[in-house]
């Protein structure tokens, strides 16, 4: 973890799915050591505003710091490859992130017995495992995670909270989109409810 | 980016990968067409150079939506753009392996096939030397319609329709490189210009993708 782990601030930021406006005036900060989950119902935004917050898609208006070279986002596709083996295919996000070995992301999830199995004899859970497991080789401050624990074992998801509480006692920050409870010590809630965007709000604002 | 290069080489060659789909639609063309145009030897010999690059660019754009649309899909394409790679060299890189894994096998078989098209024997090593020198072309322009197209769903069509255009210079040049080789004149102006197109479109093209895919991926 780079010595200097930032604190996560959202400053007044409105973001569109598919070019219709979904949130608007989102405003928060995560300091450094410190988790928020996202609550509100399907299609509350959450999703589009970790897209946003990673720089996936641009904001309609405001900001967000630090830019999006800390950030690693882990979202509903696992980004991992069939044909490869969990160990292939963690080490191939090692090289193209420039960090050092993975032995520490298979520690965290628990992956070691199942590194040289091709993924796609893998089941949904382990896949998702292996997919987890990339946070740890990006080496980035600021986890953005839409979803994670879906169809994760109950051992599975508290083994990932307890990783997840070990990146922020690195100093990380963690916004997590979740409907479970991970059970994290130092997390804040952000409900995406009343933030939905109105259609004439943004109208004024780009007007 | 060797990362990126050497991952999609593994794609490439493991099961299900895009290495024998081109080499088996080259093989299919090569041997249906004398069935279909008849054994006449003289027929053959005229019609091989032209053939058989056809046959290699219809195999190269058969295995051109891969590049990019399974790395969409599985969420592969995402990370990428937020890792610290320029998307150009990534896009450079894949072009690159679709090239390795796809037109190297093909300037490989293609005097293989020469034989059963009765090419000419002073035709064969221009044959080679035409494709080795245009199908980088025919992967970098591909990459480009692959990154334009690779948000529509079953993007095939319109991809094939995009890229053929670009593909004609490509395919004239090459063949004819190929036919005055075979008939023994003097082909030093169009394999230049083929050269030419080649470094041309490996110069500007990966720019041109990445751009479109930054454009997709919003």
């Amino acid at each position: 973890m780079d010595a200097a782990a930032p604190d996560l601030s959202v400053t007044d930021l409105a973001c569109a799915r598919g070019g219709v406006p979904v949130l608007a005036g989102v405003s928060f900060r995560v300091p450094s050591g410190r988790a928020l989950t996202l609550r509100g119902p399907n299609g509350a935004g959450k999703t589009t505003l970790l897209r946003t917050l990673a720089g996936l898609q641009p904001a309609l208006r405001g900001q967000v710091a630090p830019d999006p070279g800390a950030m690693a986002h882990a979202g509903h596709a696992d980004a991992v490859k069939g044909a490869l083996t969990v160990a292939e295919n963690l080490a191939f996000w090692a090289r193209v992130f420039g960090t050092g070995g993975i032995g520490a992301a298979l520690a965290a999830m628990d992956l070691g017995a199942l590194a040289d199995r091709p993924v796609a004899q893998l089941s949904a859970g382990q896949r998702r495992r292996a997919g987890l497991a990339r946070l740890w080789v990006t080496g980035r401050p600021v986890w953005l995670l839409d979803e994670p624990t879906v169809s994760l074992d109950a051992g599975s998801v508290a083994r990932f909270a307890r990783g997840i509480a070990a990146h922020l006692d690195r100093g990380g920050v963690a916004v997590i989109a979740t409907h479970a409870d991970l059970g994290l010590p130092r997390a804040g809630v952000l409900d995406l409810g009343p933030l939905r965007a109105r259609a004439g709000l943004i109208g004024a604002g780009a007007g | 980016m060797t990362a990126v290069l050497l991952r999609d080489l593994r794609l490439a060659t493991r099961a299900g990968g895009g290495v024998g789909l081109g080499l088996g639609f080259f093989l299919l063309v090569a041997v249906l067409v004398p069935l279909g145009v008849g054994p006449e030897p003289a027929t053959l010999a005229r019609i091989a150079p032209g053939i058989l690059w056809v046959g290699a660019l219809l195999a190269c754009l058969l295995t051109l939506d891969r590049i990019f649309a399974l790395d969409l899909e599985d969420g592969t394409l995402d990370q990428m753009a937020l890792a610290p790679l320029p998307l150009e060299g990534v896009v450079a890189a894949k072009a690159l392996a679709h090239w390795i894994a796809t037109g190297l096998p093909l300037c490989a078989l293609a005097p293989v096939l020469a034989l059963l098209l009765n090419l000419p024997a002073p035709g064969y090593g221009w044959l080679v030397l035409s494709l080795l020198v245009g199908t980088p072309a025919l992967s970098a322009i591909g990459a480009f319609g692959a990154a334009l197209t690779v948000g529509v769903r079953r993007g095939g069509l319109l991809l094939g329709l995009l890229v053929l255009p670009l593909y004609v210079p490509t395919l004239i040049l090459g063949s004819e490189v190929a036919r005055r080789g075979a008939e023994g004149q003097a082909l030093a102006t169009p394999l230049l210009l083929l050269g030419g197109l080649t470094l041309g479109s490996l110069a500007v093209l990966p720019f041109a993708a990445a751009l479109a895919l930054r454009v997709n991926l919003r």
